[in-house]
Order: C-alpha cells, then structure tokens, then sequence
C-alpha cells in the first residue's frame, strides 16, 4: 500500500507541478493509476468491498483535483472509475438476485427470463434515467466501450459465484476497456471525418489540436480534398505546429493571425476545434481566443463543431464553484519580464504597479454558439450533452471534494 | 502500461544520462548579511514568508523542478528552526530529490561555509550554487549544458553565472532590486565574464578597466544593464578555491573579483544570460517587495501562490489578482482590492480595506480598518512588523517604521558583519526607517486580546513590541534598500549623478575605500591627491624648523631665505606657500613669547613682524601672497583663539609694517564677499580698517 501510497504522490506532484499537460495524457495517467490501486487494494471484508474501493478511489481523487484543479480530466477519469465500481457492484448484485429468484420461484418462467436478460437494462436504467440513446442504441451495433458491462454480466451468471474476486475482476476489465477508450479516442473520432468534411470545403481551426489534427488527416486519407485555415494560436502559437503538420501530411493549410478569424470566416464552410473540457451544459472550456471563432462562425452561419473525446467531458455545470475555469499563466509569454520591468517607474514605489499583465490560457464558450460535439461515441448535440453525462457518469460522484465552509462569506469579491 | 509510456520515461532519462553523475546543488540558507533585522533577530531569513510561503520553499522547488536532485541546505543562523523546519516539511520526503542540512554554528561568510563543505566532500561533480532566498523558474538544462561543453574544452571554466537584463538607467536598478549597479565586461563571443563591479562610482559615473582586458580581448562588451540573479553552475574546483584562499569570504565581492583578477591560474567565468524566464534574489526589503509584488503578477509561474508548488493550503485565484484562501472570514462590508493575497485562518472586520498587500495566516484584521490588525489601528503603508507584534487599540503606526518584539540594539554586534564592516562604514546593521508598500506580511498572527504586559510598549494599549528608531548614520544607504518610495532628494541625486559628471557633494555616501577592488591603473590619481596634500604639511613643518633654528642660532636672513628656496625647490612650492610657512611661523613665535593681555600679544606679534619683515618681504612680490599671508592669519585666528579677537589690530600692524599694502587686503575683501556667514567674522572685524584703506 506504501507503494501505491508513492505512486500517487509521485503522480499528484507531477500535477501539481504542471508537469503533465494535455487532457488526453492526464486521463489516461489517472485511469493507469486508479487501476493499480484497485488491482492492489486487498479485499479484505467481503461484505461491503466496492464501498472501501469507492471510498479509496474518492481519496484519491480529491488528491489528485486538488493537485492541479485546472486540469478537470483527472476528476471525468475519477468520477468515471467510480461509477465502474458502482454499475459493476450493482449488476453483481443484480445478478444475484436474479440468479436467487430463479432458484426459488420457478414457477414464473417468462417474466423471469425477460428480467434475467434484461438485468444489464435494468441496471443502467436504475442508476440513471433511460436516455434516448440507451433506448435506441441497446443493440449490437452500439459501440461496446460505451456499455462494457452488458456483455459481461452474462459471464456472472454463467459462473454464478459472485464475490470479491470477480467484482475486481470486473471492475480491472472495465476500468481496461476504458484506458483502452481513452487510447483509441481519437481514431474513433477521426472516423468520422468523412462524413463531416466534404470535397472543397474550408475547415478553420484554431491552436494546436491532437485530437483535431487526426480528425482532418482521417479525412485526407480518404482522398477528401480540403482546404485548412489555421489561426496561430496566441500566446504559444502552437498553431504553427499544427500547419507544419498539416502540411507534412499533404494538406493545403493557410496560417492566419487569430485577429483575421473574422476576414476569414465567409470563406469557410466548417470550424473544428479541439478543446479542454466540454461541461455538463454543453458549453466548453477552450484556448483562449475561441470565444471570438464561435462568434465569429455564429455570425457567418458557419457550423462550430468540437471534437472531444468522452475524457473531455465533465459532469459539471461551468457555474459549480468547484470547478476552476480558468489557469492564468505566467504574464511572459506575452511579454519579457526584461520589457515588462523597463515599461514601471519603480521611483513611485508605494503605487500599486500601473502595468499589468494577464495570461488566461482558457475561454469559455457558451452551449448556443456550438453546432455539434463529435466525440468518440457519435456525434451531439450540445443540448444532449448533460444526457450523455448520465450514461458515464454517477450522480452520487458528482461532489468528490469534501464539503466547504459556506463560501457566501467572500462572495462579495468585486 | 503501453509502449507509450515506457517511451515517455526512457525519454525522460535522457538528460539524466548525459548528466551521468545526479546534479548537485548548495543552498545558503543564509545570508550573512543583517539587512532584514529586527526580523531576522527571530527568525531566519530564509523562513521569512514571501507571499504567505517561507522563501525556502521557492528555491527548493525550483531547484527540483530544475532537475537537481541532491540539495545540501547550509545552515548557519538560526540553524535549529532551518533543520526543524525543513524535517517537518515534505522535502524530505520527495522522490529523486535528497535535502541534506549541514549545520555549523562559527561560520560567518559564504566563503566559511563553502570551506565547511569542502571539508565535508560530498560535492563530487557540477553544483548549482544558490542562496536560500532566489526566486526563479528558469530551466537550467541549457545553462548546464553549455557550462559542461565548455568545461570538456577547457578545464579552467569553473564558474558560470546566470545574469538577466534589466533596464540600464540607474535609478529603475536601484530601485527595483534595491542593488547597486552593475558593471560586467564580457567576451561577446564565448561569453566570458572579464570584469564584475557591483559597487561603481555612482558619483562620478566612471569605472576602470585594466588596460590588459582590452589588448587581451578582440572583443568585449561592455553592460550596465545586466542584473546579477546570484544562480552559479560550479564546478568542483571552486570549493578547493575557496579553501587555497582562506581569505575569501563573499561570493562576488571576493571570490569572483578574485578570479577575474588573478590570470596565474586561468581561471575562467562565463555568464549565461536569460531572457523569458525569471530569476531575482532577495537581498534588501525592496527587493522584497519588488519580488512579492512579481509573485503576486505571476511572472514566477508556476511557482505562484495557487499552484502548490508547496505545502496543501488551497488558494483560489479571484479576479484582479486576488488570492484568497478557501477558510477566510470575510465580513460582508469588508472590500478586498486587487492584488491581494490573504491567507487561511485569517478574519477581516467590518469596511475595513485592504489591497496590494499580502496578509498571512491566521491574522484577524478588525473593523474600520485599512490593512489593519486591530480595531481602529491604522497601519500606514510601508510598515514592517516582525513576528507576533500586537498593534494596539486606536495606535496608529507611522509609516515606514519597523517593529519588532526586540529591542533595538544600541551598538552593533558585528558577528555576521565582518564582511560589511568594509564596506558601509558600519551604518547598514541597525537597519532603520522606511520600509513596504502596504506589505506587512502576515506575520501578524495577533491573538487580539493578548493581555502580556509590556512596559515599554511603544505601540499603545495593549500593543507588544518596539518601535525600531531611525538611526542617522544609516540614513544614506537605507533609502536604497527600503520600500519607501526613493526620497526625491535622493532621486534627484542620482538622476544628477547620471546626467553630468560633476562630483556630488554626497554626505557619506558611503564608497569602500578605492584601490583595493579596483585594477592598478586608477590608483595613480588617488595617490597624487594624497601625496600632494602631505606634502605641504610636510613643507610647513620644514619651514617651521628652519625658521626657528634661525631664531634660535641668529642665522641671518639671507641665509634663512637661501634654506628656505632650497626648501621650495626640493618639495616643489611656489613663493606664497613660503610666505604662508613663514609668516604660519612669525605668528606661532609670537604666541610663546610671554603675555598677559591682547594688547601685549599684538605688541609682541609687532616685534616678531618687525624682526623678521626683510625675511616674509622677499617672499612677498606679488599681491597673490600677500592675500595668501591675510587668508593664513585668517585661518591661524579661528584656530587659535587668542589671536581671534585681535585679528584687525595685527592686520593692521601688517599694513603698518608695509608687510601688505591695502590692495590685497581690498582684494581679499572682495573675496570674501560671497563667503557664508561664518567665513565674514574677520571680515566684519577689519571692516573699519578696510573702509579706511579703501578711502586713502
């Protein structure tokens, strides 16, 4: 335990220090991590063991947000393992009762079967309301990542015994499925490319996007032929990387400065972008500067599409006072301490100085400027955006940090 | 754990690799200086919160971040509460970074220090040199790259110091940092540093390069806008340097200097400039101040007060750059201005204001109040109170004042002051006046209502501590390290200084005595002031000799005048210093001749006169010496005080004798003239006489 105990200090700090960035790798650092502690938690009470683990992963968790808050992957990821445990707790038990109704009442054969069948239905459906798509998409072609347990509920019951062992069991397999999720995110995302990107269009996209980068070279893959405009990204111009990599791959790209968005937004047909997080009302946290885009397309007609992968999305609503939107950098990447120290009149002294320097790195745009998320389960709507949260996500999970002091006291702030 | 991963680490290792040996670092937790007294009499520097964080901290995290991965933390003054402190802490308990303290009790310069660690040999490759109280967040791969390039071609590049720019007028840099300029010569090519002058003469806006550095160089640039961040990559060899020179006590002033002075060894220092990232040492309380107010800007990012770099306070970021810690009690009324940091535990009164300022953990700050401590206290801007001072009810402390729970010391002990004995003529120690913007630290961790007694109290009722008093002899260095605003006569003083050349008349403006630090090519000029100025006295005391030896033995008057050309010619004076000699001479003759009265004296300075007019006569051809001899009676009256009442009487028997005519004692008149008030009392005295002469 002192090993895990290391490991996730190792991991807090390293958040801590901004030493991991980008939401894909933390997501998939955190799962790692959370699947050795529960491989390693010993079970040691039979009765009530997915609680110790919910209790441990809680733990955890509040570690690691408060490590870096900013970074709201490491909580989807934890909030994500935790409803595992619980659905993977819930169909175990499911199956139990089922299995024990079977043994005594056999005289109700059909109405037991459907509910023997339909346990993993049953199970969701008691966890969180029926959404549309649980309805629609409950059939073999919907995607296995999004539902790992309604396969393997059949295994229960096939071994029927039920106990420590196998929930762990379980829960590894599907905290698996969902590393392997994490992994696979992009390819799926970027499958769907075809389908949105037509022959000739113009697709403007703003800073650096892994997940976008892979999304338009799907498309040139698939002898698409498109144009790209890629506005640079201020302060870190990671916009550049990404034309430079456009480019390598055979791609027409065009690099603009972010204050051209609004010249260059008539002449495109798409905007797609990659973002930070994407909240429980649909609206986004993204680079700075993606405000302006979303207005700017919403202006023009042009569709806003974000790509995300499920990681991405956080139960949250932006106005929870838990959430941190906003990580204000250091001030030098706009302007050199050097420049900044020559522009004050220290000689005033006690003057507050007069020239300030902000750096927020995030914006946040809002659910009606945004068209359609594309996320590795399929494409959304941002109004269908809090149902999609209650197919991953627990209600009870929703607050991991401990309850505050009443925060009325300083609300007085500005 | 895919490929990925293992990729990801295997890259990491990397520079590990090529580092081959863990990087090693020394921190000072000590400065060995008494800049930050009264607060340093209780706790040590480096545990003084900047921005509600003891300063260790900052350099110990970034010294992580950095890479490093053994810290030896020397620990000097206050040696327990360091090692208690840093045990407590969670430094001890990090992967891949080792804290190790080194305790010593009899050390009192970072060259002592340096010499303990030597000794102690657990340096056994490239260390970053720091002192516990810098504040960066640069990387230092690239430094320690190139140092280590350089070192491969040439074992004799021992050092490389880390500079930064920052603007070149002198005023911004001192009052910015609170240092004093800075000179550097540098190689532009290989960067080598050649010169280093931190303490130039702001008076007179020149510094001095040995002739050497510039045949020697094909190149060389020379910087006034170069800032020292103190962050040294050294190699082992500057610790056995340290002890070879057991004279070596400062860092810069010493051991640097040393070696760019000495070319026996060859050894070699180069500089490595950043540009975006920050670095900057706290030396004084502006930079203090200065390096706060930076923290607050986050221009140290990450190392700001909402990312935990440290520790597991929790602090949000608010607009405006606010920093409030999640269990604050704020009143409703109370309004919190931008920039502000406010730490945990800490409870504000009703409408009281507060802003850019940073309050500490646990203070209670009542109603009414503007960046207060207790109800209906006021503290003005600029106050520095030192731990667990209690301001008292309706107490208003004046601004730039500091407190402390400790007496002042009426004389200093120079213990850690060996090495500004030298430097400041003993003013700098009993730290006074002025001090931070509105930037008492929470030290105040007031109980409200503590009932201890304090007889003395300077801060009212039920207030503890002392009022630090302003100490006059500290007055000229002070304004440059304190947080006050620069006094304007100060400002416009160096503005003056910057402008012209012209030698201010700088009231103890205190400059080490030259030479020492200096290269031999200025020295010339220093000597020949001096020698000059002994040299007359000398040539006083010759004449003197000779002229009584002459009284004494009766030489006859050609003789005199034969010995004193002689005289004149050896020690190069023209003919007015032999009549202010003699004439010094007559007078002093006429002194010992016994007296009773004034009246007696004049009589016997008429007999002398008399005696020996042939003698002062020859000397006096030209008016000049004539007024020479009036200005050297002046002088002998003020300083003799039996002469003083009968200057216009001998002036007159002068007159008399036909010594002087009334031309010079006109002339002298006119001269006098624009003197001040005090220079006129002769002047007043003759005055009768001189309006006689002037009508005849």
């Amino acid at each position: 335990m002192g090993d895990v105990q290391g490991l996730v200090n190792d991991f807090a700090t390293k958040l801590s220090k901004r030493k991991v960035e980008g939401s894909r790798e933390t997501a998939r650092m955190t799962a790692e991590l959370l699947r050795t502690i529960i491989s390693q938690q010993k079970m040691t009470s039979s009765t009530n063991h997915a609680a110790v683990l919910i209790d441990t992963v809680r733990g955890v968790g509040r570690r690691l947000i408060d490590a870096n808050p900013v970074e709201l992957a490491v909580g989807n990821i934890v909030r994500r393992v935790l409803y595992i445990i619980r659905e993977e707790e819930f169909s175990l038990q499911a199956g139990e009762l089922t299995l024990s109704s079977q043994g005594s009442d056999r005289e109700i054969d059909e109405e037991d079967d459907k509910l023997f069948l339909s346990s993993a239905a049953t199970s969701q459906r008691i966890l969180h309301p029926t959404s549309l798509a649980t309805l629609l998409g409950s059939k073999p072609d919907m995607p296995p990542t999004c539902h790992p347990s309604a396969s393997r509920n059949h295994d229960i019951e096939g071994k029927g015994n039920p106990s420590s062992l196998t929930l762990k069991r379980h829960i590894m397999e599907a905290v698996n499925y969902l590393i392997e999720d994490i992994k696979t995110c992009h390819e799926q995302i970027a499958d769907q490319a075809v389908e949105l990107i037509h022959q000739n269009e113009v697709v403007l996209t703003l800073g650096h996007s892994r997940t976008v980068k892979k999304f338009l070279c799907a498309a040139k893959e698939k002898k698409r032929s498109f144009q790209v405009v890629v506005a640079e990204g201020a302060p870190k111009y990671l916009g550049h990387v990404l034309a430079k990599g456009l480019a390598a791959k055979g791609l027409q790209t065009t690099v603009i400065a972010d204050s051209s968005v609004f010249a260059m937004i008539s002449r495109v047909n798409m905007v797609v972008v990659g973002v930070h997080a994407v909240m429980a009302n649909g609206g986004v946290i993204a680079p700075v500067g993606m405000n302006m885009v979303a207005l700017a397309a919403r202006k023009h007609a042009v569709p806003f599409v974000v790509v995300a992968g499920t990681h991405k999305l956080c139960p949250l609503y932006p106005n929870n006072p838990e959430v941190l939107l906003n990580d204000m950098r250091c001030p030098s990447e706009l302007l050199s301490f050097g420049e900044f120290s020559d522009c004050m009149d220290f000689s005033i002294g006690s003057e507050a100085p007069l020239l300030h320097v902000l750096n927020p790195a995030f914006d946040y745009v809002p659910p009606e400027l945004v068209s359609l998320f594309v996320t590795d389960t399929g494409g959304h709507t941002p109004s269908f955006i809090y149902r999609l949260i209650s197919e991953f996500y627990s209600a009870d999970d929703l607050a991991l940090q401990q309850k505050l002091l009443p925060e009325s006291e300083h609300s007085n702030s500005i | 754990m895919g490929t990925q991963k293992k990729g990801a680490s295997r890259g990491s290792e990397d520079p590990v690799e090529l580092a081959r040996v863990p990087l090693q670092a020394i921190l000072l937790a000590d400065s060995f200086t008494t800049k930050f007294r009264p607060i340093t009499l209780e706790r040590p520097k480096v545990l003084l919160p900047l921005v509600n964080v003891p300063m260790i901290n900052y350099t110990l995290a970034w010294l992580e971040s950095a890479g490093v991965e053994e810290v030896f933390v020397f620990c000097c003054a206050h040696s327990k509460q360091v090692i208690d402190y840093l045990e407590s802490s969670e430094w001890f308990s990090q992967p891949n970074f080792t804290v190790t303290t080194i305790e010593s009790h009899n050390s009192v310069s970072a060259g002592d220090a340096l010499r303990l660690i030597y000794e102690r040999n657990v340096i056994n490759g490239d260390f970053v040199l720091i002192s516990g109280d810098t504040v960066s967040n640069m990387s230092l791969t690239q430094v320690l790259l190139e140092h280590k390039e350089r070192r491969k071609k040439d074992s004799n590049a021992v050092m490389t110091v880390v500079i930064k720019r920052s603007k070149p007028s002198q005023i911004t840099h001192q009052s910015r940092l609170g240092t004093d300029e800075l000179f550097m010569a540098i190689d532009p090519n290989t960067k080598q540093l050649l010169y280093y002058e931190d303490k130039a003469d702001h008076a007179k806006g020149s510094i001095y390069l040995d002739k050497l550095l510039l045949a020697d160089n094909p190149s060389i640039t020379l910087h006034n806008d170069k800032q020292d961040c103190y962050i040294d990559i050294c190699s082992p060899e500057v610790l056995s340097l340290f002890t070879d020179n057991f004279d070596y006590q400062h860092l810069r002033r010493h051991f640097l200097k040393g070696l760019l002075v000495d070319d026996i060894m060859g050894y070699k220092i180069f500089t490595h400039e950043i540009h975006s990232s920050y670095a900057a040492r706290i030396d004084n309380f502006r930079s203090y101040d200065t390096i706060s107010k930076d923290i607050i800007q986050r221009w140290t990012y990450p190392l700001v007060p909402d990312v935990k770099f440290f520790g597991n306070s929790s602090i949000k970021l608010e607009r405006q750059g606010m920093y409030l810690a999640s269990e604050i009690g704020q009143s409703r009324s109370a309004q919190i201005g931008p920039f502000t940091v406010i730490g945990s535990g800490t409870k504000i009164g009703n409408t009281t204001k507060i802003s850019n300022s940073v309050i500490g953990e646990g203070c209670s700050i009542g109603s009414n109040v503007s960046i207060e401590v207790k109800s209906g206290a006021v503290l003005e801007p600029g106050v520095v109170l030192s731990f667990k001072v209690v301001v008292g009810q309706q107490f208003i402390v004046p601004s730039y004042s500091k407190v402390s729970l400790l007496q002042q010391p009426t004389k200093q002990d120079s213990d850690e002051e060996l090495e500004y004995a030298d430097n400041s003529g003993g003013i700098a120690e009993i730290s006074s006046i002025t001090h931070t913007v509105g930037k008492l630290n929470g030290e105040i961790t007031n109980q409200p209502f503590e009932t201890q007694c304090w007889p003395t109290s300077e801060l009212g009722t039920g207030g503890a501590g002392y009022v630090w008093s302003i100490c006059e002899g500290g007055h000229d260095e002070e304004w440059r390290h304190s947080v006050a605003p620069i006094p304007a006569d100060k400002l416009s003083e160096a503005i003056h200084a910057a402008d012209d050349d012209l030698e201010l008349n700088q009231d103890g403006r205190s400059l080490p005595p030259s030479g020492e630090l200096k290269p031999d090519s200025n020295d010339s000029e220093y000597d020949d002031d001096g020698e000059s100025r002994d040299d007359s006295i000398y040539f006083e005391k010759e004449v003197e000799a000779t002229f009584l030896r002459a009284v004494h033995e009766n030489i006859t008057v050609d003789h005199v005048i034969l010995e004193v050309n002689s005289l004149r010619l050896s020690y190069n004076k023209v003919a007015a210093d032999c009549a202010g000699g003699l004439f010094y001479s007559l007078m002093k003759l006429s002194l010992e001749t016994p007296h009773d009265s004034a009246s007696e004296l004049v009589q016997a300075t008429t007999n002398v006169l008399a005696k020996w007019k042939k003698l002062l006569k020859y000397y006096l051809a030209e008016i000049d010496e004539e007024i020479e001899v009036i200005l050297k009676l002046e002088e002998i009256c003020e300083s003799t005080k039996e002469f003083a009442p009968v200057f216009d009487k001998i002036l007159y028997q002068l007159y008399d004798l036909e010594i002087i005519q009334e031309e010079a004692i006109l002339r002298w008149d006119d001269e006098k003239k624009d003197a001040d008030e005090s220079d006129k009392v002769f002047v007043k005295q003759a005055e009768k006489f001189i309006q006689v002469s002037a009508i005849i």
